[in-house]
């Protein structure tokens, strides 16, 4: 955690990390009492039970503290997505078709692959379409996601700083062989990229497809 | 049924019945006694919750090692989608207010029925027949639904099983769901015995009726809904459906703006059995009543506010993602109110803790981590990454099972004396707590990880990388397969040769304890005059005196 293929990785962990940790705190420090209680109390030790109504200052203080606690989670959240969802103007968009069970993208220049290629450093901006049912593009490793949805386009924007393979699954349910629906994205140094596309835009001119 | 209770002096509702013979088949089945038909709901939803089960265990053994384990792909993605519809929509969601909510809301405001018997037998009706449109959509030519609970379109158009059948059960079971709604608001609003006052109502009585209005608003725009698929699927009006101009984004809206607020009719019921049970075995009063029972209202209210955070990823737009994030965790403050006061409930009390309260404390627990993750899956950044992965798959579980499902089973092991007039044995369901909570546990707890590693839900193979975390959760399933057998045999053979129990052996003051157990036909000899907020035990000493 906390480093990865993607500076977004960092982001995507530092708030998980935030939360998980404060809610660790609250569901210690509740099992804690409870338990503690049940033993301090318990019947067998023959205490008179007293009845306590509440307390205005009590209710006051577990309604504010965790106010302020999930709109600091709420903050954090919402400015990790902010950052996943601005678009770079030098970005590099990238068409990318669902069908099931398959992922194919498309570069603009017509040339066609079943894995994503992309530059190490380069924003891209993934342009989601659906030739059939709802499908999800997700890449674990990059901490992104976004549906594919039949008859509309959507977005995703990803910067991969780290060069390596890393896997791509459908996150949204799409019948039969859903789970068999992972592909590659593949992140090369810039000048492996440049040498790849040319080669592989050249032979898309005889063949119609690369890979 | 009633052997070995004739010390009361009156006879009870097992012994007189509603319709000309007070014993036999048809004395149940047409029954207009609340106390019948909540009994009748939990042999039919226990039947219903067992079925889900085995078809989650078969899940779990499939899942057991990647690739082809027991099933193939066609069969295993029909089980999901049962598993899911049984457990939502004919375990959960009728769950505690069918069955104990009939059986007790009448008892705890002393009324002598609901104020719709006859709706209240026609709702027990609707819902078999539901049931039955289930079973049938499994048997008949096309073959057993495929999509997932969530029936998204376009895939449930595409499909060519039985959908339509299917969603039109959901579509009958709704009808049962309004009416038991409709019935529970008149009730709480007309049969109150003199002297209840609204903040003298029991918790339970607060939480059943914040969802009896949930129930009846909501309900509908699922039902709308399902029509429209169906119209989809028969004449292709082009609402939903992408490839006739429709918008598939419309249909994920209309379903949570149901679904979400289903979560909460799921939720409040156990919520209010626990506020009955802390007080009862604490001997003492609740900490904190009215903010607890105004949580409830607060928890109908906002709950219909938040169910776009279901859609994060479906590519709404930036704005309503970030307004329904913060609605989302505003919710999530009424449920923490409540955490704390129950907690507080336990201080200076004097805490005899027998199962139903050992359930509570293993409810506690899980319903937090549940809660708690909720968190994490309502911040937009770590959504992104969750969604639709088995993180999400831990955390609803925890809500649902460790949640309503724990407070299913307390609230059974604490009212079973009252409806039984029997006693189960305490050290064996004591046991069955401990064994509950460490099975779950071993179950539910490595999907939280896996989620996290990036693993998608509704996978019916997976990549090797997960294979261990899937092998420990599939032996969890095996130990929960056989505590159920376990928490289940306890009842039913307390039911068959039980002791016969004390009136009244937790010590509980609520109204329900103020009559025989089990109750006679019309609840109470002389319908009681309330003198007490409701977790008052310096009336324990009058009762005790009393009978």
């Amino acid at each position: 955690m906390l480093s990865g293929p993607t500076s977004h990785v960092e982001t995507v962990d530092s708030v998980m990390i935030y939360i998980v940790g404060i809610s660790v705190i609250l569901l210690l420090g509740v099992t804690a009492a409870m338990i503690y209680f049940v033993f301090k109390y318990h019947r067998k030790k023959g205490h008179k039970p007293k009845d306590i109504h509440g307390s205005v200052l009590l209710e006051t203080i577990w309604i504010v503290i965790p106010t302020l606690l999930v709109l600091s989670m709420f903050y954090f959240g919402y400015t990790g997505f902010r950052e996943m969802r601005l678009v770079p103007d030098n970005a590099m968009e990238i068409n990318v078709t669902a069908r099931m069970w398959q992922w194919s993208f498309n570069y603009g220049s017509g040339m066609q692959t079943d894995s994503l290629y992309v530059p190490q450093g380069q924003p891209i901006k993934l342009l989601l379409n659906s030739a059939d049912v709802n499908h999800s593009f997700f890449i674990p490793a990059f901490r992104v996601k976004e549906d594919v949805i039949a008859g509309r386009t959507n977005y995703l924007v990803f910067t991969p700083d780290e060069i390596g393979k890393y896997d791509v699954a459908c996150a949204e349910y799409c019948g039969l062989k859903h789970s068999m629906m992972y592909t590659k994205v593949i992140v090369m140094a810039r000048e492996e990229f440049d040498n790849w596309y040319t080669r592989s835009s050249e032979k898309t001119d005889s063949n119609g497809e690369a890979d | 049924m009633v052997n070995g209770i004739d010390s009361a002096k009156t006879k009870s509702f097992y012994e007189e019945g509603t319709t000309k013979k007070s014993s036999g088949l048809a004395s149940w089945l047409f029954s207009t006694d609340h106390k019948r038909i909540g009994l009748m709901y939990l042999v039919t939803i226990s039947v219903f919750f067992c079925v889900g089960a085995i078809f989650g265990i078969l899940m779990r053994l499939e899942l057991m090692s990647p690739g082809e384990t027991i099933m193939k792909a066609e069969t295993y993605n029909s089980f999901f989608t049962l598993h899911g519809v049984i457990m939502i929509f004919l375990f959960i969601i009728p769950g505690i207010p069918a069955v104990f909510g009939n059986f007790f809301l009448p008892l705890q405001i002393g009324a002598k029925d609901v104020a719709f018997p006859r709706i209240n037998l026609l709702s027990y009706w609707i819902y078999i027949i539901g049931a039955s449109l289930v079973l049938l959509s499994l048997l008949i030519p096309g073959g057993a639904i495929d999509t997932g609970w969530t029936f998204y379109i376009p895939y449930s158009v595409r499909s060519g099983s039985n959908i339509s059948l299917a969603i039109f059960a959901a579509f009958v079971l709704g009808f049962s769901s309004i009416l038991t709604g409709l019935n529970f608001i008149t009730t709480v609003h007309r049969m109150r015995a003199p002297g209840m006052t609204w903040f003298r109502m029991p918790l339970f009585v607060w939480a059943t009726y914040a969802t009896a209005w949930i129930q009846i608003i909501a309900t509908p725009v699922i039902a709308i809904t399902i029509l429209l698929v169906i119209l989809e699927r028969f004449f292709g009006v082009g609402i939903f459906d992408p490839a006739l101009g429709g918008d598939p984004i419309l249909f994920q809206h209309m379903f949570w703006i149901y679904s979400h607020p289903a979560v909460y009719i799921m939720i409040l019921p156990a919520m209010g059995v626990v506020s009955e049970i802390i007080p009862t075995f604490a001997r003492r009063t609740i900490f904190g009543y009215k903010a607890i029972a105004m949580s409830s209202l607060a928890i109908a209210f906002v709950g219909y506010l938040v169910w776009a955070h279901h859609m994060f990823t479906s590519g709404m737009s930036d704005t309503a993602r970030w307004i329904f994030s913060l609605l989302t965790f505003i919710v999530a403050l009424p449920s923490g109110v409540k955490v704390f006061n129950w907690v507080a409930t336990m201080y200076k009390g004097s805490i005899d803790p027998k199962p139903p309260f050992l359930w509570v404390m293993s409810f506690i627990v899980l319903f937090s981590i549940g809660g708690l993750t909720g968190l994490v899956v309502g911040s937009l950044a770590t959504d992104i990454h969750l969604h639709d992965t088995y993180f999400v798959v831990a955390h609803f579980h925890y809500v649902m099972f460790g949640g309503t499902g724990t407070i299913f089973f307390a609230a059974l092991y604490y009212w079973f004396p009252k409806m039984f007039g029997k006693m189960y044995n305490i050290k064996v369901a004591s046991l069955g707590v401990l064994f509950f909570f460490i099975s779950f546990n071993l179950l539910y707890f490595p999907k939280f990880i896996l989620g996290y590693m990036g693993m998608p839900r509704r996978y019916y193979d997976y990549l090797p990388q997960f294979a261990d975390l899937q092998l420990i959760s599939t032996i969890g399933s095996w130990l929960m397969g056989l505590t159920l057998i376990l928490i289940i045999t306890n009842i039913v053979s307390a039911i068959i040769k039980g002791k016969k129990s004390e009136e009244n052996p937790w010590g509980g003051v609520t109204l329900e304890w103020h009559t025989s157990s089990p109750p006679p036909l019309e609840n109470f000899e002389v319908i009681p005059e309330v003198k007490h907020e409701p977790y008052d035990f310096s009336q324990l000493e009058e009762m005790k005196h009393g009978s």
